[in-house]
């Protein structure tokens, strides 16, 4: 039996809107968000998206929006699940919190701003928003926050120690030996991208980009830094030698007041004949 | 080059408005100047929806850039962070159809000749018009060093600074102190110069400049940049925020001159040596979290001298201001955002001395003046505006303003004297949302009734036809627009 014209016109025009709408479907999937004890919305967070996002990380949330082009360090793209700034393991999502947390705080040192004008409201939405780029959030949850135990006291033995780590560690070949984000390998590294990235520069920087605590510090290097060659070291470190890292590490921020510094300082002028750091007898 | 977001829909409505706009013809005063830079949006990549609700007015994100000097305050606000070719300037002008008509004007019986004696009609004019232009430069000079420099054209071209002025941020590391030296906007509840609204009646906010008539009082209104010096302070959302400001009594003359009134003509006189003093405080909570958005509330207030005779030549050939007398404006604010709904409300209490509501000069030496029938004036007006936010490309708006006399400079004066209401409905329309310039299409009407005004309101201002006040005009303005700035 042949179909008739009209039969055969309908079901062509009910598959074209089938095919326009399942695309759309399957994008606008809202996995929801938690963060900051509120729930977002997806729907929501893309009117924000589109006022205050798309001009960087693009109408697909791949990080090619119109001005991505001028921009360095370039916009995350989205659609890879790949995130930076995390409380959770190498290689696992970050949660609803860390994702609200960098669009709170910014990213110190590049075109990405703090949005803490926002509400919390719009922020948790656009949290939701963001992870409908990705079908990692449905297929994966995100990982289990790593547990930051207490800090402990600051003194010279810990930051000596923390000196022989990043020093074993060879943390130097990328950051150098004063931390200026001048080691010899410095100049080779690229991100998931394959562009060029600069290690941080201890030195010049007051913030990283994921915060300013010695918490936030500790963080960095024991999740790592997904899509950059930062790795985590949670599998070198104890987490008293991590806190150690952490103290040493404050010594090399002229510009950040600190307990450590003060207390380097007044040790390197009764210790003249401290060993350099790393391979260049110029280090610390 | 990537191309900026701008759908097939924005492509066909783009190809019609020409034909749109020989169909609705609209003319236009110059309107007002106003801060919208594409500038910021060029050095940090941001759209102007990031900052504007619609460009120039100011989102909550615009308002802390703003109240952080122009500063992102992610380390690379300094200039020294940005390629030597960028150029912190914007221009922005508003070409444009608009249709000014205006009731109860004196007119010939007979066109071209007063023989037949004069009526009172209806004056309409329109056709296509430019507006003034805006040649912005704002930015930093250094970490927490900011500065604006505004040079603003009428639509003839003739220029003068709307604003110029270096603002130290964050002093001593602290968001509550900044400093600005210079001529500016004061920091009022609801922003004239980033409102967007442009049309001859509905291109400001009348309670911000109103003197009732007969009065005096040469200060053209909170409205008015002032030259002075404002110490403000915000939190690091701008949910709480002051501004405290010493100006110079010149309603932001330069030269060391007032404005020009009926007494003062000469408008390059010197005035008195008095300060004026404005402040302004508000606070804003998020409703539920943010999820019903948040609401401002504030208060501010100004006090200020005008002086009431001179010193030289019988005090009609001006070296000084003397016989300085006050006045103030007063008020409060209700505002609230949300993600498609704004809403604001703003009064204003206004009081100006006996001296300045009266033709009478006040404090001459040893003369004593006969001020029987004359007190001093005051006032209550505001307005409430609503707004609908389509998206953030397509905005409406409509607004009422009303002003009333409490009380007449004239003992026994009709009391409503100098009233006027004020509606205003507009839309526009940004085909692009970009980081490199900006295009609105804008549609407006209009309409303001006054009664015996003649120094504001309506498109001609002329003096109402009718001998035995009160004499009402109704004027309305009609206004389509291609507003663009780069």
């Amino acid at each position: 039996m042949t179909m008739s014209k009209n039969v055969k016109h309908g079901l062509m025009l009910c598959a074209l809107g089938l095919s326009l709408a399942i695309p759309g479907i399957a994008v606008a999937q809202d996995t929801g968000a938690h963060a900051a004890g509120l729930t977002g919305r997806a729907e929501a967070g893309k009117l924000d998206y589109r006022r205050w996002c798309v001009g960087c990380h693009g109408e697909e949330g791949n990080g090619e929006g119109n001005n991505a082009q001028w921009i360095d360090p370039k916009p995350r793209d989205f659609t890879t699940a790949l995130f930076r700034w995390r409380s959770t393991p190498t290689g696992s999502l970050p949660t609803d919190q860390d994702l609200y947390d960098t669009i709170t705080r910014g990213v110190v040192d590049t075109f990405m701003p703090s949005w803490r004008p926002l509400t919390p409201q719009e922020r948790v939405d656009l949290v939701a928003y963001i992870k409908t780029f990705s079908t990692k959030w449905q297929t994966q949850k995100p990982g289990t926050p790593i547990a930051i135990p207490p800090e402990p006291p600051t003194t010279i033995e810990s930051v000596l120690r923390g000196r022989e780590t990043f020093d074993k560690l060879q943390c130097w070949k990328c950051h150098g030996p004063e931390g200026r984000g001048d080691g010899p390998s410095a100049v080779t590294l690229t991100d998931d991208k394959g562009l060029p990235i600069r290690p941080y520069n201890f030195h010049d920087g007051t913030r990283f980009r994921c915060g300013e605590t010695n918490q936030d510090l500790y963080k960095i290097f024991m999740t790592g830094l997904d899509g950059t060659p930062m790795p985590s070291f949670v599998d070198n470190l104890k987490p008293e030698e991590a806190w150690d890292l952490v103290h040493f590490l404050r010594t090399l921020q002229p510009h950040v007041k600190s307990q450590s510094r003060d207390l380097w300082l007044e040790y390197v002028k009764t210790h003249k004949d401290i060993k350099p750091i790393g391979a260049d007898s110029a280090g610390q | 080059m990537k191309t900026p977001y701008l759908p097939k829909w924005a492509d066909r409505m783009i190809a019609g408005v020409p034909a749109l706009l020989v169909l609705l013809a609209v003319m236009l005063p110059s309107p007002k100047p106003a801060n919208a830079i594409p500038a910021f949006a060029r050095k940090y990549g941001l759209p102007c929806s990031a900052c504007h609700i619609t460009w120039p007015e100011l989102t909550n994100f615009g308002q802390v850039f703003r109240d952080n000097g122009y500063q992102l305050m992610n380390e690379r606000d300094s200039p020294i962070t940005r390629d030597a070719s960028y150029f912190p300037a914007s221009i922005r002008i508003t070409p444009q159809w608009h249709r000014e008509s205006a009731n109860n004007q004196t007119i010939d019986v007979t066109p071209g000749t007063t023989e037949d004696g004069e009526r009172k009609g209806t004056v309409t004019q329109a056709g296509f018009d430019l507006s003034g232009m805006d040649m912005w430069f704002a930015g930093t000079l250094f970490n927490n060093i900011s500065f604006s420099v505004l040079p603003s054209s009428d639509s003839t071209a003739t220029f003068h600074f709307e604003n110029a002025y270096v603002r130290f941020d964050n002093i001593r590391g602290s968001r509550w102190f900044n400093l600005k030296v210079g001529k500016y906007e004061l920091d009022l509840p609801v922003s004239e110069k980033r409102e967007w609204t442009l049309s001859g009646n509905g291109g400001f906010y009348y309670i911000y400049h109103f003197i009732p008539a007969n009065d005096t009082n040469i200060f053209g209104g909170i409205g008015d940049n002032q030259t002075g010096v404002e110490l403000t302070g915000h939190s690091a959302n701008s949910y709480t925020r002051y501004a405290i400001s010493a100006v110079s009594s010149l309603d932001g003359g330069v030269n060391l001159a007032y404005g020009c009134t009926a007494v003062n003509t000469n408008c390059s006189t010197p005035a008195g040596r008095t300060l004026d003093y404005y402040g302004h405080f508000e606070q804003a909570f998020n409703i539920g979290n943010g999820n019903l958005g948040y609401m401002k509330v504030g208060a501010y207030g100004y006090y200020g001298f005008a002086p009431t005779y001179w010193q030289t030549t019988g005090g009609t050939t001006q070296l000084y201001g003397l016989g300085n007398k006050p006045f103030y404006r007063a008020g409060a604010e209700w505002l609230w955002y949300t993600t498609h709904w704004n809403l604001k409300g703003v009064y204003l209490h206004g009081w100006d001395s006996l001296c300045l509501a009266n033709v009478t000069a006040c404090n001459l030496g040893h003369v004593i003046p006969d001020t029987t029938g004359f007190q001093s004036t005051s006032w209550n007006g505001g307005f409430l505006e609503a707004e609908y936010v389509i998206s953030p490309q397509w905005v409406l708006l409509g607004r009422y303003e009303l002003i009333r006399m409490a009380q007449q400079g004239v003992v026994g004066a009709p009391g409503s004297l100098s009233n006027l209401d004020a509606y205003t409905f507009a839309s526009r329309w940004n085909p692009f949302m970009f980081s490199r310039a900006g295009l609105a299409i804008q549609a407006e009407w209009s309409y303001i009734r006054s009664t015996d005004i003649t120094n504001q309101g309506g498109a001609f201002g002329s003096t109402c036809f009718n001998p035995a006040a009160p004499c009402h005009i109704g004027s309305n303005s009609l206004f389509l627009a291609t507003d663009f700035a780069f």
